[in-house]
């Protein structure tokens, strides 16, 4: 399985020397990395170390105090969050932030929203065209309700999910918005040995079936090493690692990140 | 109902038992319809058959039915969008001003309501871009204090633009624009008289229909055709893509942007489009008084429409009209009747006997901001959704879905799915997660479900 998705056409997302300070401190420190096309890649590293701020980056809630991200042939670099969205790289969140009080359905409904057409008076006028769309929107979202697991929980409100339903429909959400990029920040943070199962299966999947590129942000090191294909490490937003998950595996400096001087030192 | 071992939420018996949403729906609509075309027709005789009821008159219904269009005006804004407006009067204003300089004989413009009307509309929808535009980043607080510094300088602006100079800097060369002590606004005399609005069919009422508020009941009508429509127009948005993504931004802006919305448009429609509705209440305003002045397009109006939607329910459709009815009756006809009739006499008697002015000056009337002012704090606490809020409103039209979980059933079930209700909004949403993730699979009630 693996095999099969080693990169074959380039890299889909390429960001070079980038940097993010806030101020005086620096998040990101210089950073090459890519993401091959096709594959699923890791970022891991202690708290702190500057993965979600790279997320923000790409995802342009952060614009790079130095550095360039291409995406696809395209820039990304300064570019406004939807406008990154319409580019094709889809995100979900560290801590959920899903539309609480909106249903599961209307989640994903506002996944599919720059895929559909209507505009504003057509939504008072309403002509035949924008009811079909919208039925259609409809059948689409339930149709991911239903891949994504959530099947029949379509109209209750997303803040009364349980929390590893919450975390499916973010990625739910995330889905209809076309990506070829999908950022998964912390997907089973809180979650069961075996809803992380699960929702491991699941992202390999959207990998294999729908040939999503992915990259996880992931604190689980079952997951991180057996899912991707390759994993890079940040510690204080410097790049300290890149391979395998086995090269990775037995990394002095990551050890050292990760468990201590003494600790690398001793092994 | 007098124990304490009742429930708190009284369940009434449900009249439409066994039939579909859709069904009750219509039924109810056809009902409110019918009543609205009967009521007018039979105030007058309701009134002298049960003089001990205070029935509100048709012109009192007028101004039910403006803040109601108001309110589901800043309801976009507000309820749908989540953003916190309160110089929503200004529009209201701005709608009225652009009728009355188009059809009254101050600048001796005379076009058409029918016309005027969509100038109006149009006129307020950009000046929600203009208040819109600056303020897009400002959020909660911020944003309050900006919309509400806004409604005070155009009530201001309308009423010190009735004596206008405005000349060249004597450099070059002195030439008087616009004046000298030009008349733009009427100050604070305001501008009158204003042309109703006309239909030319003749009739018993003469050779047209004038709806003006010499002619409340024709009137009446009028505003409740324009009520119908923007309650429609309402509707539409909040089930289309453009409501969804109000309420994903009112949900969390950074999420909504990460789903590939365009939060500036998007916010800016929410302004323009609710401040259109403030105008095209305000047209109709203008021209059925015949007259307005720019100190009754004050902050409490603002105010009064917040209040309405809070009480109806924030969000609420239904809710936010109600709200507006609700208010309205209790302020133009349950205090003055309850004033004149009970509390004035013996107060006023007292303050007489006791020599307190402030007794002796008494009048019920004069208190409605105090009673509204309590209104709104116990409700903050003991149902801070509103009376008609948005979720209940849910769970009755989504029957498909929620059946499983609130159970079709018993009223006292869904009473009680309405007290828990009550307990989410206010506690920690993070507290519930917690709880959510410490309970094994097999006991969360999602499951079992």
């Amino acid at each position: 399985m693996t095999a099969a998705a080693q990169p074959a056409d380039g890299d889909l997302l390429v960001a070079t020397s980038c940097t993010k300070r806030f101020g005086g401190l620096v998040a990101v420190s210089d950073i090459d990395f890519s993401i091959p096309r096709g594959s699923i890649v890791s970022l891991i590293g202690p708290n702190g170390a500057g993965k979600t701020t790279f997320f923000n980056m790409i995802t342009g809630l952060y614009i790079p105090t130095e550095g360039r991200i291409m995406f696809d042939g395209a820039e990304l670099t300064g570019r406004k969050p939807h406008e990154v969205v319409r580019l094709g790289v889809a995100r979900t969140f560290q801590n959920i932030r899903l539309f609480g009080n909106m249903s599961a359905e209307d989640n994903v409904l506002v996944g599919l929203h720059h895929r559909l057409k209507g505009r504003w008076f057509e939504a008072i006028l309403r002509p035949p065209s924008i009811i079909r769309e919208e039925a259609e929107a409809l059948a689409k979202a339930r149709e991911l309700l239903d891949l994504t697991g959530l099947k029949g929980r379509y109209t209750t409100l997303a803040r009364n999910l349980p929390y590893g339903d919450q975390r499916r429909l973010e990625i739910a959400r995330a889905l209809p918005t076309q990506p070829k990029l999908l950022l998964l920040d912390e997907p089973t943070a809180g979650m069961n040995p075996e809803e992380t199962r699960r929702l491991t299966d699941f992202v390999r999947r959207l990998r294999d079936e729908l040939g999503l590129t992915i990259l996880l942000i992931e604190h689980d090191m079952k997951v991180v090493m057996g899912i991707s294909d390759r994993v890079t490490v940040l510690d204080h937003g410097e790049k300290i690692a890149e391979g395998s998950p086995a090269e990775v595996r037995a990394d002095n400096q990551v050890i050292e990140a990760y468990l201590g001087r003494g600790a690398a030192g001793g092994g | 109902m007098t124990t304490a071992a009742r429930p708190r939420r009284v369940a009434l018996p449900d009249p439409f038992r066994g039939m579909d949403r859709k069904r009750r729906e219509k039924v109810i609509l056809i009902g409110v319809i019918l009543l609205a075309i009967v009521y007018p027709i039979v105030f007058r005789s309701l009134e002298s058959a049960f003089p001990f009821i205070p029935w509100p008159g048709t012109s009192v219904l007028i101004i039910c039915a403006t803040f109601a269009i108001l309110a589901l005006g800043l309801n976009i804004v507000m309820g749908f969008a989540g953003l916190l407006d309160l110089g929503y009067v200004a529009f209201y204003a701005i709608g009225a001003y652009t009728t009355a300089f188009l059809a009254s004989p101050h600048f001796g413009i005379h076009i058409s309501w029918w016309v005027v009307v969509v100038i109006a509309v149009g006129a307020a929808a950009l000046f929600g871009i203009l208040l819109g535009a600056p303020t897009l980043k400002l959020r909660g607080d911020y944003l309050a204090i900006v919309t509400l510094g806004f409604g005070e300088i155009v009530r201001i602006v309308f009423r010190n633009l009735g004596d206008v100079t405005l000349a060249l800097p004597a450099f070059l060369g002195g030439a008087v624009l616009i004046g000298p002590n030009a008349n733009l606004t009427g100050g604070n005399v305001g501008i009158n008289p204003i042309d109703p609005p006309t239909i030319p069919i003749p009739g018993p009422w003469g050779n047209a229909i004038v709806f003006s508020n010499q002619n409340p009941i024709a009137s009446f009508y009028l505003v409740a055709v324009l009520l119908g429509i923007t309650f429609l127009v309402c509707v539409r948005l909040r089930d289309s893509k453009l409501g969804r993504a109000w309420m994903a931004i009112r949900e969390d802006e950074t999420a909504a942007a990460a789903m590939g919305i365009n939060t500036v448009t998007t916010k800016l429609l929410a302004f323009s489009l609710g401040a259109s509705f403030s105008g095209f209440a305000g047209a109709f305003t203008g021209a059925y008084q015949t007259a307005i002045f720019a100190e009754s397009f004050n902050f409490a109006v603002s105010i009064l429409v917040v209040v309405i939607i809070i009480l109806g329910g924030i969000g609420s459709l239904r809710g936010v009209v109600i709200g507006a009815f609700a208010v309205q009756y209790v302020n133009q006809t349950l205090l003055r009747y309850l004033g004149d009739q009970v509390l004035n006499d013996p107060i006023q008697a007292l303050g007489a006997s006791t020599g307190i002015a402030l007794l002796r000056d008494f009048n019920l009337v004069n208190y409605n901001y105090l009673i509204f002012g309590i209104i709104l704090a116990v409700m903050m606490i003991r149902r801070p959704e509103g009376l008609f809020p948005v979720e209940t409103a849910r769970a009755e039209m989504h029957g498909i879905g929620v059946a499983a979980e609130v159970t079709a059933g018993s009223s006292d079930e869904l009473a009680l799915a309405e007290e828990v209700t009550v307990v989410e909004g206010i506690e920690e949403p993070v507290a519930e997660e917690t709880v959510a993730e410490e309970t094994p699979p097999a006991d969360r009630p999602g499951d079992v479900r």
